[in-house]
């Protein structure tokens, strides 16, 4: 889950790293008359999408007048389709220098990443491609530690201000303590700056990793502060792994692959699925009926494809669940089923018994796709 | 033969007594695999219909020669019992549970590594099958046949399509593996497809991936420069949209890679038959193991 900034420095506070004095605003009232923070102030819009700067989210106030009229212009904004609804606001240190910092999990190494680069406050993909060397990478053990010595070494590779090594290697130390113990996807920091107050993290991109969430409380916190989009809101509600998407098939499945391969296989027959909708292992009769809800509050939706294949869920209570919801109903579209894998000829048995004349069944993934993009036609 | 499973492995339930535990292990031992212990702490000596229980996986494995462990313990658990089973002696761990955090995972990946010669299965697999003489894990046996062809694959219900697929044309399987989708899986398609290839009745390899890392592309790599045998491939998630990336350390981390695309066009020119869709694994492979 990526957090906001101001809760990524949320967590640079509790995991004592050095940042910049700041207050959130929700509600411009709360700064109409002052506030206790030093000026020059940075206004900065809360969103969750890159390019905030460029489409004039960021803006520095030397008084009261100019923040206030900073905060109006960006409060309600529109950037790239995220409306602001929180400001966070900074107070502004003198920069000296700007580096970029990063820890994140290498999946294919198998083992933790640490990139440091003396080219921060910048495009840092733009540094990778145009001047690799110029960006450090570390990997590290899981079960291995960041001693001092490692850091020094980085350090001194990604050629910073050696001048500062000691607060460097603290703020580095600490960050890397909130990425593992925190229980972090990532945490990057561009830039980590070395100012007239100290070397402090002034920006923050922070991802939890929501396996996690268990055993940090705040966790669930967090969560409740990031918006989810309407469409998706009512199958999170209902225990479904839903993404909407813009075609027109509907799409139910058990299993992450399976699901992914039967959108490729409604594309690969002319069709655009309308969302990606696993019910999971295990799924029962009311998973389903949620299922079909879930797919009745799309428009865009002109039929459904039910594509199961039996491992522990079994195909004569995925049967049951559709005939339970589907029963004397005036189906809105046509549903397009095909079971297969463990209790499948019961549960072809249980749709013959309870026929629908909106309900067509088809025997392997192909036939079903086509027929589900025909019908939908 | 087989690979990693057969007749001869004995195998050690973690988490036994629990329901998801229960029902697997009495499933598999009913199609023949020598389930021969369970574990959970402070029910030692108890059973479940005949399968004795130990407090620990060090006593199930002095009293039993158990060798496979098979773990079903709750994510927060986890860790604890994947070591438990390693420095206990097993030789093979499938770890079926879902939902483990990801430092979890990488810290127990590491310290197997470093420290033990176990192998890993999972976590978050489906566990495996050497059709005909043992099924580890939560895989529909009744869908395998035994035979000739290795099926392995990061996702457990396309791993069930692409065995279905197969058998419907008679093609049977010397071993079926999920090695799971999480962050740090333990065994790898390489690990898997560099014993398919030594096992003298494997003729052939199924291997089905999906976007999202570079697992595919490292394995299209040691498929161009190891791999004799014909390969089958299926990769998921063409049409699907693009996942989120960790931040601008994601995109430099991945590159250009992790894409349907990039892997499709790797693995086909490292000599693997990429098929479209999953129905046509079955004969794809038929066409590649009689020319």
């Amino acid at each position: 889950m990526d957090l906001f900034e101001y809760q990524g420095k949320l967590l640079y506070k509790e995991f004592d790293i050095k940042h910049p004095n700041s207050k959130l605003v929700k509600n411009l009232i709360e700064i109409q008359e002052s506030v206790e923070l030093n000026y020059p102030i940075v206004v900065k819009a809360q969103v969750q999408v890159g390019g905030r700067g460029k489409a004039g989210g960021i803006k520095i106030a030397n008084n009261h007048e100019e923040l206030i009229k900073y905060s109006n212009e960006i409060m309600g904004m529109d950037i790239k389709g995220h409306i602001v609804e929180i400001l966070l606001l900074e107070e502004a240190s003198k920069i000296l220098d700007e580096y970029y910092i990063s820890f994140t999990l290498d999946r294919s190494e198998k083992k933790y990443l640490i990139m440091l680069s003396s080219k921060g406050g910048m495009d840092i993909e733009k540094v990778a491609e145009d001047n690799p060397d110029d960006l450090i990478k570390h990997h590290i053990g899981a079960s291995e530690e960041l001693t001092e010595d490692i850091i020094h070494e980085i350090i001194g590779k990604a050629k910073l201000n050696q001048e500062y090594t000691k607060s460097i290697t603290d703020i580095i130390q600490n960050l890397f303590f909130m990425f593992v113990k925190g229980d972090c996807d990532l945490v990057e920091v561009n830039p980590l700056a070395i100012t007239d107050a100290g070397v402090m993290a002034l920006d923050s991109k922070v991802a939890l990793d929501m396996n996690a969430k268990y055993k940090h409380s705040y966790f669930e916190d967090f969560e409740k502060e990031i918006p989810i989009p309407e469409s998706e809101k009512n199958a999170k509600e209902k225990g479904l792994n839903f993404i909407k998407l813009d075609g027109s098939v509907g799409i139910i499945g058990n299993g992450a692959g399976l699901v992914m391969s039967t959108l490729d296989v409604v594309a690969e027959n002319g069709g655009n699925a309308a969302n990606f909708l696993d019910i999971g292992g295990g799924a029962k009769a009311e998973t389903v009926s949620a299922a079909l809800e879930v797919l009745e509050a799309d428009k865009n939706v002109k039929s459904v494809l039910i594509n199961i294949f039996g491992g522990i869920t079994r195909c004569d209570l995925v049967a049951e669940g559709i005939v339970e919801a589907t029963k004397g109903k005036d189906l809105v579209w046509p549903i397009v089923i095909r079971l297969d894998g463990t209790n499948s000829s019961e549960g072809l048995e249980i749709l013959k018994n309870n026929p629908n004349e909106k309900i067509f069944i088809e025997e392997s993934m192909d036939s079903a796709a086509r027929l589900a993009v025909e019908r939908g036609a | 033969m087989s690979i990693l499973i057969d007749e001869n492995s004995k195998v050690v339930v973690q988490g036994l007594t629990g329901r998801e535990g229960q029902f697997h292990a009495l499933r598999n031992r009913a199609y023949g695999t020598n389930v021969v212990a369970g574990t959970r702490p402070g029910k030692g000596g108890e059973n479940v219909e005949g399968i004795p229980i130990f407090d620990t996986i060090k006593d199930a494995v002095s009293e039993t020669k158990a060798d496979v462990a098979l773990t079903f313990v709750p994510p927060s658990f986890a860790k604890e019992a994947v070591l438990e089973a390693a420095f206990g002696g097993c030789k093979l761990i499938v770890c079926i549970t879902e939902g483990i955090p990801a430092k979890d995972e990488a810290e127990m990946y590491d310290i197997l590594k470093k420290e033990t010669d176990s192998l890993l299965l999972g976590p978050n697999c489906p566990g495996l099958i050497s059709p005909g003489k043992a099924n580890v894990g939560i895989m529909p046996h009744e869908i395998t046949l035994p035979g000739n062809i290795g099926v392995v694959s990061r996702s457990g219900t396309l791993t069930y399509q692409a065995v279905h697929e197969l058998t419907k044309l008679n093609i049977g399987q010397s071993t079926c593996i999920g090695i799971g989708g999480d962050p740090v899986p333990g065994m790898s398609f390489i690990d898997v497809i560099e014993k398919f290839e030594k096992d003298d009745d494997t003729n052939g390899i199924v291997m089905i991936g999906e976007i999202g890392g570079t697992a595919e592309e490292e394995a299209a790599e040691y498929i161009k420069k190891n791999i004799s045998k014909p390969v089958v491939s299926y990769i998921a998630g063409v049409t699907a949209p693009p996942g989120k990336k960790m931040g601008h350390a994601g995109a430099i981390v991945s590159g250009n890679k992790g894409t349907a695309k990039v892997k499709i066009q790797e693995l086909t020119s490292a000599g693997a038959t990429v098929v479209k869709t999953p129905t046509e694994i079955g004969e794809a492979m038929k066409e590649a193991i009689s020319g």
